[in-house]
C-alpha cells in the first residue's frame, strides 16, 4: 500500500471526505416482520442487519437464568461474500467469538437487565457487506434493533471507529483506511452521558495523541446519535400515521 | 469441576478494604506483584510469576510456504492456552469464553503492533517462510492472566534464536545450530499489557488485580504499551462505563509501569545471555529452589516493626488477664486425662454417670497426679504446687508409670476431694523426679 495517500496536503481523504465527517448513513427499522425487533443501516459501503428476539425464557438450560435480571446474548456473523476474498467460515472463528462478546458487553451494559429478571434477549448480527467500521455498524444496527424491539435501554448506543494520520484524528474509517495499518480506535458511547461502553484499539499510536483520537470517536459517535435519532423518530411518526393516529 | 462461588461476605470484606485503600496482600493502589523471569535450556522457553501466576512460554519455528496475499512476510501464531493445572474451574472445553479474550487480545497486542519484523522472516518470496509459534500455558492462575502472558510472550520472543539460512540463487541451505549460530529475531519494541480493575462503578481502580480482586471487579481495562510510550492495545471489558478521563489517567500509569517492567526483562535477558556466554549452568532447574522442582516460595513481605513494642503495651494493658492455666492433668481412667480447665470431660465416662456431678475446677485443685505415659509425653511437674506450669517434652518416654490401676476411678476422685487440703505429696514422685532429671 506504499504510495497511497490517506490524507492528501488540502486535507482531503482518498473516498473525498474531511478528516472529522462520516459517512453517509442511512438506515432503517422493522425490516422483518417475524422478530421482535430489526434493523438495516449502511456506513458508507457497509451494510449490517440486526435482529432481536426478547426479552423470552431461557433457552436452553435453565441453570443460566439470573435470577436478578436478563441474560444478554450476541451473535455475529459475517457473510461468505462480506469481504473482497470469499470467508471461509461465517461464523464460529475466534474472531466473530470475539465481536459477540464485546456486543454482548456492550449492551449488557446499556440494557435495563433488571427489568426481565430470568428472562433472555437474544441480538443476532449479519454484516452483508465489510467496508471498514463494521464493530460500529453492528452496534449502531444492534442498538436500533433493540429500540424497535421495544427493549427498555439506558441510552442510545452509538459507536463508531477512529483513525490517526499525519497528526490528524480520522473518524469512521474505512477499509482502504484501516488496512494501511495504522493505529484504529473503536469507540461505543451513551451519548447523554458520555460514558464509554467499550472501548478497543489496535497498532501503534503515541500516548500523547490518544487524547485527540478518543476525543474525535467521540464527536463522530455523537453525530452517529443525531441520525439514529432521526431514523427513530421518523420511524414511529411513520408506524403511528399507519395505526391511524 | 464448578467454581467455588464467592460468599457474600467475602465480597463485601473485599470491597470495603478497596474503599479505604486497602488491598489484601498489602500492596498500593498502583502496585505490581514481583515478577520473576526464568529461562529454561532451550532458547525460547521461559517461564514468568507475576505474584503466584505462573505462565510458560515456548517459541518454535519452521520454514513453510507463506499466505498468498503476503508473500514477503513470515507468519506468526499465537496460541494461550489454560492449562486444567491452573484452576479448578478451567476445564476442557468449559473456558472457551475467557480463552477467545485472552487470545484475542494477545493476537492483537503482539501481531497487529508488529513488534516483530515479519518481512525479515522472509527466506525466499513467495515459497519459503519462517512461521514462528508461540504457544503459551497458563500454569497457575492467582489472577491478571494476560499481564503475565503477554510478559512470557515477549520474553520468549526476545529469548529465541532460528537456525541460520542462507540463499544461493535458488539453493537454500537451513545451518543446523552445531554449524552456525542461531539467529535472534528482529523485534522492533516490546508491548507489555497492563491490567486496571474498576469497581463500584468506576470509583476504585486497581493495577494487576489478583483472583480474589477480580471476582468482585466490575470490569477490567487492558492498555498494552511499550517504552517509547506508544499503545499498542487498549481493551475495555467487563461491561464497566467509562470516562475519557479515566482512561487517559490509566494510559498515564501504564507508561510508569511499562518502562519498570521493561527494564527488569532487559535484566533478566542480559543475565541469562552472560550465564549462558561464560557457559555456566541454565536452566529452570538451576533457577527454581533446589528443595523441591515447582516450589511456591512465600515472598518476604517487609514489615514496619518499629513501633510493635508500644502497641503491644496497648493491647496488654486493654486485655483481660488470662485465665489460670491448670497445672496437672486430672487423670479419668488410665490411659485418659483431662488437661486445662474447664468442665468434665466425659470422654472416659466408661463407669458411673455419678461421676458427673463432680465439677471439676482445675484450678482449686490440688490434684494429686502421676504422670501417665500419654502420647505426647506431657509431663506433670509435681512440685507441690499447684500453679507450675505443664512441661510438654517430645522425648519419648521409655518408662511407663502406671498409676495404681488398682484403684476405682470413682474411689480416685472422692479421694482427690477429700485430698484437697492436704499437700499434694504422693508417690511416684521419685520416678518423677528422675525423669525430670533426664529433660
Amino acid at each position: 500500500m506504499a504510495g497511497l495517500e490517506l490524507l492528501s496536503d488540502q486535507g482531503y481523504r482518498v473516498d473525498g471526505r474531511r478528516a472529522g465527517e462520516l459517512r453517509r448513513i442511512q438506515a432503517r427499522m422493522g425490516v422483518f416482520a417475524q422478530a421482535d425487533g430489526s434493523a438495516y443501516i449502511e456506513q458508507g459501503n457497509t451494510k449490517a442487519l440486526a435482529v432481536v428476539y426478547g426479552p423470552h425464557e431461557i433457552r436452553g438450560s435453565r441453570a443460566r437464568a439470573l435470577p436478578d435480571r436478563a441474560l444478554v446474548n450476541c451473535q455475529y456473523s459475517s457473510a461468505t461474500f462480506s469481504t473482497g476474498e470469499r470467508k471461509r467460515r461465517p461464523h464460529g472463528d475466534r474472531k466473530s467469538c470475539e465481536m459477540g462478546l464485546q456486543l454482548r458487553q456492550t449492551f449488557e451494559a446499556a440494557i435495563l437487565t433488571q427489568l426481565h429478571p430470568r428472562s433472555q434477549i437474544d441480538i443476532y448480527v449479519q454484516v452483508l457487506q465489510a467496508d471498514g467500521g463494521t464493530y460500529a455498524a453492528c452496534v449502531n444496527a444492534a442498538t436500533l434493533a433493540v429500540l424497535d424491539a421495544g427493549v427498555p435501554m439506558r441510552d442510545f448506543v452509538c459507536a463508531c471507529s477512529a483513525g490517526f494520520v499525519d497528526s490528524t484524528a480520522l473518524a469512521d474509517l474505512s477499509h482502504v483506511e484501516e488496512a494501511a495499518g495504522g493505529p484504529q480506535l473503536a469507540l461505543a458511547l451513551l451519548p447523554a452521558s458520555g460514558q464509554i461502553a467499550l472501548l478497543e484499539m489496535d497498532a501503534r499510536l503515541h500516548e500523547d495523541h490518544l487524547e485527540s483520537v478518543l476525543e474525535a470517536a467521540a464527536r463522530a459517535a455523537r453525530d452517529v446519535h443525531t441520525l439514529l435519532d432521526r431514523v427513530v423518530r421518523q420511524h414511529v411518526r411513520e408506524a403511528s400515521v399507519l395505526l391511524g393516529d | 469441576m464448578k467454581e467455588t462461588p464467592l460468599s457474600n461476605c467475602e465480597r463485601r470484606f473485599l470491597l470495603r478494604a478497596i474503599e479505604e485503600k486497602k488491598r489484601l496482600d498489602g500492596r498500593q493502589t498502583y502496585d505490581y506483584r514481583n515478577i520473576k523471569i526464568s529461562f529454561g535450556t532451550d532458547y525460547g522457553c521461559c517461564i514468568v510469576e507475576l505474584g503466584k501466576t505462573r505462565v510458560l512460554g515456548q517459541v518454535s519455528c519452521e520454514l513453510v510456504s507463506p499466505k498468498l496475499n503476503r508473500a514477503t512476510e513470515g507468519i506468526l501464531f499465537f496460541n494461550l492456552e489454560l492449562s486444567q493445572m491452573a484452576a479448578p474451574a478451567f476445564e476442557p472445553g468449559r473456558q472457551s469464553d475467557l480463552l477467545v479474550k485472552l487470545n484475542r487480545l494477545l493476537e492483537r497486542c503482539l501481531r497487529n503492533s508488529k513488534c516483530i519484523d515479519t518481512e525479515s522472516l522472509c527466506v525466499v518470496a513467495g515459497e519459503k517462510v519462517w512461521q514462528i509459534r508461540v504457544d503459551l500455558h497458563l500454569l497457575n492462575h492467582d489472577g491478571n492472566i494476560i499481564d503475565a502472558a503477554s510478559i512470557a510472550a515477549i520474553v520468549a520472543l526476545c529469548h529465541f534464536r532460528r537456525p541460520d539460512v542462507s540463499v544461493q540463487g535458488d539453493e537454500v541451505t537451513l545451518y543446523t545450530p552445531e554449524e552456525r549460530d542461531p539467529v535472534p529475531l528482529s523485534i522492533h519494541h516490546m508491548p507489555i499489557c497492563v491490567s486496571f480493575a474498576f469497581f463500584q462503578q468506576g470509583t476504585y481502580l486497581l493495577v494487576d488485580p489478583n483472583e480474589r480482586e477480580e471476582r468482585v471487579m466490575d470490569g477490567l481495562l487492558v492498555i498494552a504499551m511499550n517504552k517509547h510510550r506508544e499503545i499498542c492495545t487498549i481493551q475495555s471489558s467487563g461491561g464497566i462505563m467509562l470516562l475519557k478521563d479515566q482512561v487517559l489517567r490509566c494510559s498515564k500509569i501504564a507508561g510508569v509501569k511499562v518502562l519498570e517492567i521493561t527494564e527488569l526483562i532487559q535484566k533478566a535477558l542480559e543475565n541469562d545471555r552472560k550465564v549462558r556466554k561464560e557457559g555456566g549452568k541454565y536452566g529452570f532447574a538451576e533457577s527454581i529452589a533446589s528443595q523441591r522442582i515447582t516450589a511456591f516460595k512465600m515472598e518476604k513481605a517487609p514489615i514496619d516493626t518499629s513501633d510493635v513494642e508500644e502497641k503491644a503495651e496497648e493491647i496488654i494493658a486493654e486485655a483481660e488477664p488470662p485465665l489460670e492455666v491448670v497445672s496437672n492433668p486430672v487423670l479419668w481412667t488410665p490411659g485418659t486425662a483431662q488437661i486445662g480447665e474447664g468442665v468434665e470431660n466425659s470422654w472416659g465416662d466408661l463407669e458411673d454417670s455419678e461421676k458427673e456431678e463432680e465439677d471439676e475446677d482445675g484450678t482449686d485443685e490440688a490434684i494429686i497426679l502421676d504422670s501417665i505415659k500419654m502420647d505426647i509425653g506431657v509431663e506433670v511437674s509435681n512440685i507441690g504446687s499447684q500453679d507450675a506450669p505443664i512441661v510438654l517434652s517430645d522425648s519419648e518416654e521409655e518408662e511407663m508409670i502406671i498409676l495404681e490401676p488398682d484403684k476405682n476411678p470413682k474411689k480416685i476422685r472422692t479421694q482427690t476431694t477429700s485430698a484437697k487440703q492436704e499437700a499434694p505429696s504422693k508417690k511416684p514422685v521419685r520416678k518423677r523426679k528422675k525423669k525430670r532429671a533426664a529433660n
